[in-house]
C-alpha cells in the first residue's frame, strides 16, 4: 500500500517533470520562431509561430534565403498584376510625367488636375505594391532586404522626375539583387536613371564652359555618397581629392530624358562628357579608359575591406542590435571578402551566429514606423484593403514611404525613432486597427512576445480595449 | 447659507492649484529661466555665400558667374547690408529686422572639423563635439540640464516628427510633429483608454519615460491653448492665404505656444532641402524658393513673439558651407565655413561679425571654400553665457573641450 503510494507519487512527479521540460522546449522553439519572424520577417501573422517552429527555425531561415523556392500566393500575384502604374517601364512612366508637365506649362485646361490625379494614382499604387508584399508575401526576407537596400541606396521620390522613376528603381535595380551579388546591386543602382538624377551624376561632365544646358562641368554629389554611404563609409579612409577624382572617373555616366521616354534607354555613357585625363584615386593611377574607369571603380569599391566592414555593420545593426558586436561584424566582413560580396552568404553568417540567436537578443530592436505599421497589420490577420491609413501613419511618424530626402536613407535605431510623440501616435494607430479584432486570437498570434506583466494588465481591462492594448503595448514596439 | 459658502470656498481652494492652467494664472517669476533660445538648423548645408553674399569682393562674381547675386540696386540684386555684404533678395522679409538692429550674422563660421559629410557634420554640430562621434547627447539637452529653474518636459521642445540628436540625452525633451496637431485632443484623453495605457507604460524601463513625457507635454500644450489666445490666433492664421511652406505656419504657432506656455525655454526646428548641387539659381530659383519661406517664418516668429522677442535669441545654423566656386551644373558642392544668423530683441544687430579674409583664391580653404575663422561653439557659448546666464562651470559641461579662443565680438547684450 505504502509502496504503491510512493510509486504513484514518484510517477506523478516524473510526469510533471516531463511535462515541464516538454513545455519548456516548446516555449523555447516558439521563442526562437518568434525571434526570427521578428527579424527576417515583419513579425508573425496568425499561425506563423507554430508553422515556423513546426518546420524548424533553421529550415525556415534556409528557405527565406532562397526566395525563388517560395511561390507567391495567386491572389497576391493577381493584386500586384492589377497595379498598372507599378508594372510600367521607367520609360513609360517618365513619358507620362513629361507629357503632363508639358501640358501644365502650356496651361492646358485641367492639366494641373490631371497631373495631380496621375501622381496620386502612381504614388498610391507604389505604396500598395510595397505594403501588399511586405504584409502578405511569404518571401519575407526578400521584402525586408528590399527595404534595407532601398534605404542604403536611397532615392527621394520628391525630387523632380525621380517621382516617375523610383518604382522602376526598386523593381529593376534593387529587388533582383536583394540577396544576390553586391557588385551587381551597386552597378544596377549606379546606372539607374533614378540614382543618376537624384545625386546629379546625370549632369556631371569634364569642364565644358561653352556647352549648352547644365552639363558644363564636374559634379561631386554622387561620387561622394558612393564612397561615404554606399560603400567605404565615412571613415573609409578617402580624401576630398579621392572624391573629386572619382567624380572625374564617372563623368559621362548619364541618361537622356527624351531617349528614356521614347526608347526606354535607361543609361548611356556619353564619351563627349567624359574627362579623358589620367586620375589618381585611392592611391592608384587610373589610365584613361572611358566607361571602364567607372566600372573599375565599382569593382574596387565592392570588394574593398572597408566596404565589407561598413555594409556588414549596417546589416548587423539592422538584424542584431543598434550597437552590433564587432566580432560578428568581422566574421561577416570575412565572409564578404571570401564570397566576392555574396549578400546571401554574408546573411547566412549573420543568421547562424550566436550573437543573432542569443535569447537575450530578442526584442532588443525598436521597430521603425514602417516595421511597426507592417507588423501590426500582419498580426491583425486582416487583409490589406486600403493602404491610405497605413501610408498616412508612416508619414505622421516621420517615415513617409519613398520620402527620405537625404541619401543616407532612414535609420533603424531606437535613438532615431523613439520619442514622446511617436508612442502616442503608435497607440492611436493600434487602437484604430484593433477595433474589430478578437483579443484572444491576437494574443495567440503574438504568443511569447507579450510579457506576463503586460498580459496581466490587459486581462484586467475591458474586452473592447484588449486588442488595442496588445498592439499598443511596450512589448509590441520592439522586435 | 454660510456653510454652503464656506464649502464652495474650500472646493475652489482645493481645485485651483491642480486645475487647468494653474501655472498660467501665476505670473512667471522674472529671472534667467525666462530667457529663450530657438535654434533653426538648415540640414543639407545652405549656401551661405549666397545668403550673406560678399558682393563687394571683386572675386565673388568671378567665382560665381551664373549663380552670383548682382550688386545692390541692380535687377535681382542683393539687398545691401553694410556696403560690402548683401542679403539674398528672397530674404527681403528680414530687412526690417536688420534695419532695427535685431538681426546679425557671423560669417566664415562653423565647425572646425574638416569633414564634408553631411551626416557627420550635422552630428558634430548637434553634439557640439566636432571630431568625436561617441558623444551620447546633444548640446541643447546638456544646456537645459545645466540651466537653473524647474524641470518640465516641454522646457526643451522640438518641432518635428522625430527627436533630433541635438535634443536627445538625459534631460526630458519632447517633440511636436506640428503645433496644430498637438492642439487637438487625442485618444489618450479618454479616461478609460488613458488609464489602461498609463498602467501599461508606468515605470516601464525602456519606454516609460518617453510615454510620461509625451503625456505631460500634451497636457501642457492643451492647457496653454485653452487658457491663452492661441486658438484664436491659430484660426486667424489658418483663415489667411495658405502659406507656401510649412515653416511660416510652424513659426507662427511656435511663437503663440511660447507666449502661452512659459515653461518652454529652448526650442529647435530643422528644415531640409539645402543641398543644392545643381541648378540652385541666383536671385530666383531653387535656393530662393527655400529662402523665402524661411525669411518669412523668421519675421513672423519675431513678430508673434511680441514682448517675448526681447528675451529671445534665434540662431540659424547649417552643418557646413558650400564651394565658393560654382560647379559645372549651376550648383555648389560641399564646402567648409558658412554664415550663422542670430536674431533677437537684445541682439546687437545690423552687423556682420566674424573675422573675414575675402574670397580671393589664396584665402580659400583648400582652394575651394570659406575657412572656419569663428568656431560655432564660441558663438553658442557666448549666447548661453550672456543671454541664458549660464555659469562658467556649467558652460564646460555643455560645450566640453572647446578651444579657449573667444570671439572678438559681443553679439548679444546682457
Amino acid at each position: 500500500m505504502a509502496l504503491n503510494l510512493i510509486h504513484r507519487a514518484s510517477l506523478a512527479l516524473l510526469a510533471a517533470v516531463l511535462m515541464a521540460t516538454g513545455a519548456a522546449s516548446a516555449a523555447d522553439s516558439d521563442a526562437r520562431a518568434l525571434h526570427v519572424l521578428n527579424r527576417l520577417a515583419y513579425g508573425p501573422r496568425p499561425g506563423d509561430v507554430e508553422r515556423v517552429a513546426g518546420m524548424g527555425v533553421q529550415r525556415w531561415i534556409d528557405q527565406q534565403l532562397h526566395p525563388e523556392t517560395i511561390s507567391l500566393p495567386s491572389d497576391l500575384n493577381a493584386r500586384l498584376a492589377a497595379l498598372d502604374t507599378v508594372n510600367r517601364s521607367a520609360g513609360e512612366s517618365l513619358a507620362e510625367f513629361l507629357e503632363l508637365r508639358r501640358d501644365v506649362r502650356m496651361d492646358d485646361e485641367g492639366a494641373k488636375q490631371r497631373r495631380r490625379e496621375a501622381e496620386m494614382r502612381a504614388s498610391r499604387q507604389a505604396a500598395e505594391a510595397r505594403l501588399l508584399r511586405a504584409v502578405e508575401s511569404p518571401r519575407q526576407l526578400e521584402e525586408v532586404m528590399v527595404d534595407f537596400w532601398y534605404n542604403h541606396f536611397n532615392v527621394f521620390a520628391g525630387k523632380g522626375i525621380a517621382r516617375a522613376l523610383v518604382t522602376s528603381y526598386e523593381r529593376d535595380a534593387i529587388r533582383p539583387h536583394a540577396l544576390g551579388s553586391f557588385r551587381a546591386l551597386l552597378g544596377a543602382t549606379a546606372k539607374h536613371p533614378a540614382m543618376l538624377f537624384y545625386l546629379d551624376n546625370v549632369v556631371s561632365s569634364a569642364p565644358r564652359p561653352d556647352a549648352k544646358g547644365k552639363a558644363r562641368g564636374l559634379n561631386e554629389n554622387y561620387a561622394r555618397e558612393l564612397m561615404e554611404l554606399h560603400t567605404l563609409g565615412a571613415d573609409g579612409g578617402y580624401t576630398q581629392r579621392d572624391v573629386t577624382e572619382l567624380a572625374r572617373m564617372l563623368t559621362g555616366w548619364t541618361f537622356d530624358q527624351k531617349r528614356l521616354a521614347r526608347t526606354g534607354e535607361t543609361f548611356r555613357f556619353d564619351a563627349g562628357r567624359h574627362d579623358a585625363g589620367t586620375k589618381t584615386w585611392l592611391g592608384r593611377e587610373i589610365a584613361p579608359a572611358g566607361q571602364q574607369e567607372g566600372e573599375y571603380a565599382l569593382d574596387v569599391l565592392a570588394m574593398h575591406p572597408a566596404t565589407a566592414r561598413h555594409v556588414s555593420r549596417e546589416l548587423a545593426q539592422y538584424f542584431v542590435s543598434d550597437e552590433p558586436p564587432q566580432a560578428l561584424v568581422d566574421r561577416m566582413a570575412a565572409t564578404w571578402l571570401a564570397s566576392q560580396g555574396d549578400i546571401r552568404a554574408v546573411l547566412a553568417t549573420l543568421f547562424a551566429s550566436r550573437e543573432f540567436l542569443a535569447p537575450a537578443a530578442a526584442g532588443t530592436k525598436f521597430k521603425t514606423p514602417y516595421q511597426y505599421v507592417v507588423s501590426a497589420v500582419r498580426a491583425s490577420g486582416v487583409p490589406v484593403a486600403n493602404v491610405g491609413p497605413l501610408v498616412n501613419t508612416m508619414s505622421q511618424l516621420g517615415m513617409p514611404l519613398y520620402g527620405c530626402q537625404t541619401p543616407d536613407g532612414y535609420k533603424n535605431t531606437q535613438d532615431a525613432w523613439l520619442n514622446p510623440d511617436a508612442l502616442t501616435r503608435r497607440i492611436a494607430f493600434a487602437a484604430a486597427l484593433a477595433a474589430p479584432l478578437d483579443p484572444a486570437q491576437l494574443q495567440a498570434t503574438l504568443a511569447g512576445s507579450i510579457s506576463p506583466r503586460t498580459l496581466g494588465i490587459v486581462q484586467r481591462n475591458p474586452d473592447n480595449l484588449r486588442a488595442a492594448m496588445l498592439l499598443g503595448s511596450p512589448d509590441f514596439m520592439q522586435r | 447659507m454660510r456653510r454652503r459658502h464656506f464649502l464652495n470656498a474650500v472646493g475652489a481652494g482645493l481645485l485651483l492649484p491642480v486645475g487647468r492652467g494653474a501655472w498660467a494664472v501665476s505670473a512667471p517669476a522674472a529671472g534667467p529661466a525666462n530667457k529663450k533660445l530657438i535654434v533653426v538648423m538648415l540640414r543639407g548645408a545652405v549656401d551661405g555665400l549666397n545668403v550673406v553674399a560678399p558682393v563687394g569682393d571683386e572675386n565673388y562674381l568671378r567665382l560665381r558667374p551664373t549663380i552670383g547675386l548682382a550688386a545692390p540696386g541692380m535687377e535681382g540684386g542683393a539687398l545691401d547690408l553694410d556696403g560690402y555684404f548683401g542679403l539674398h533678395p528672397a530674404l527681403a522679409s528680414l530687412q526690417p529686422l536688420w534695419a532695427a538692429r535685431k538681426l546679425a550674422f557671423v560669417h566664415a563660421s562653423g565647425s572646425p572639423d574638416a569633414t564634408r559629410s553631411h551626416f557627420d557634420a550635422q552630428d558634430y554640430m548637434e553634439s557640439a563635439t566636432p571630431g568625436r562621434k561617441n558623444t551620447p547627447d546633444g548640446w541643447m539637452n546638456r544646456l537645459v540640464a545645466a540651466l537653473p529653474g524647474p524641470r518640465s518636459p516641454s522646457r526643451l521642445l522640438g518641432i518635428g516628427p522625430v527627436l533630433p540628436r541635438i535634443l536627445s540625452g538625459q534631460a526630458a525633451a519632447v517633440n511636436l510633429p506640428n503645433v496644430a496637431a498637438a492642439a487637438r485632443a487625442d485618444l489618450l484623453d479618454r479616461p478609460a483608454v488613458k488609464a489602461a495605457f498609463d498602467e501599461l507604460y508606468a515605470n516601464h524601463p525602456r519606454f516609460g519615460r518617453a510615454y510620461a513625457d509625451g503625456r505631460a507635454a500634451h497636457r501642457e500644450v492643451m492647457d496653454a491653448l485653452e487658457e491663452g489666445q492661441m486658438s484664436r490666433e491659430m484660426q486667424a492664421a489658418d483663415r489667411g492665404a495658405p502659406l507656401p511652406n510649412g515653416f511660416p505656419d510652424d513659426a507662427a504657432r511656435l511663437a503663440g505656444l511660447m507666449r502661452n506656455d512659459p515653461k518652454i525655454q529652448l526650442a529647435f526646428v530643422a528644415l531640409g532641402g539645402w543641398d543644392t548641387h545643381a541648378n540652385q539659381g541666383a536671385a530666383t530659383g531653387q535656393l530662393a524658393n527655400r529662402l523665402a519661406p524661411l525669411g518669412q517664418g523668421l519675421a513672423i516668429l519675431a513678430d508673434r513673439l511680441g514682448p517675448l522677442f526681447d528675451d529671445t535669441v534665434v540662431v540659424v545654423m547649417s552643418e557646413f558651407g558650400r564651394t565658393a566656386r560654382e560647379n559645372g551644373n549651376g550648383g555648389t558642392d560641399h564646402g567648409h565655413g558658412n554664415v550663422m544668423w542670430v536674431m533677437g530683441g537684445k541682439v546687437r544687430g545690423g552687423k556682420v561679425y566674424g573675422d573675414w579674409e575675402g574670397v580671393g583664391d589664396a584665402k580659400l580653404n583648400e582652394g575651394r571654400d570659406l575657412p572656419v575663422l569663428t568656431d560655432f561653439r564660441s558663438v553658442l557659448a557666448q549666447i548661453s553665457e550672456e543671454h541664458l546666464m549660464l555659469g562658467d562651470k556649467r558652460l564646460e559641461q555643455v560645450f566640453p573641450a572647446m578651444p579657449q579662443k573667444r570671439p572678438g565680438f559681443r553679439i548679444v547684450a546682457a
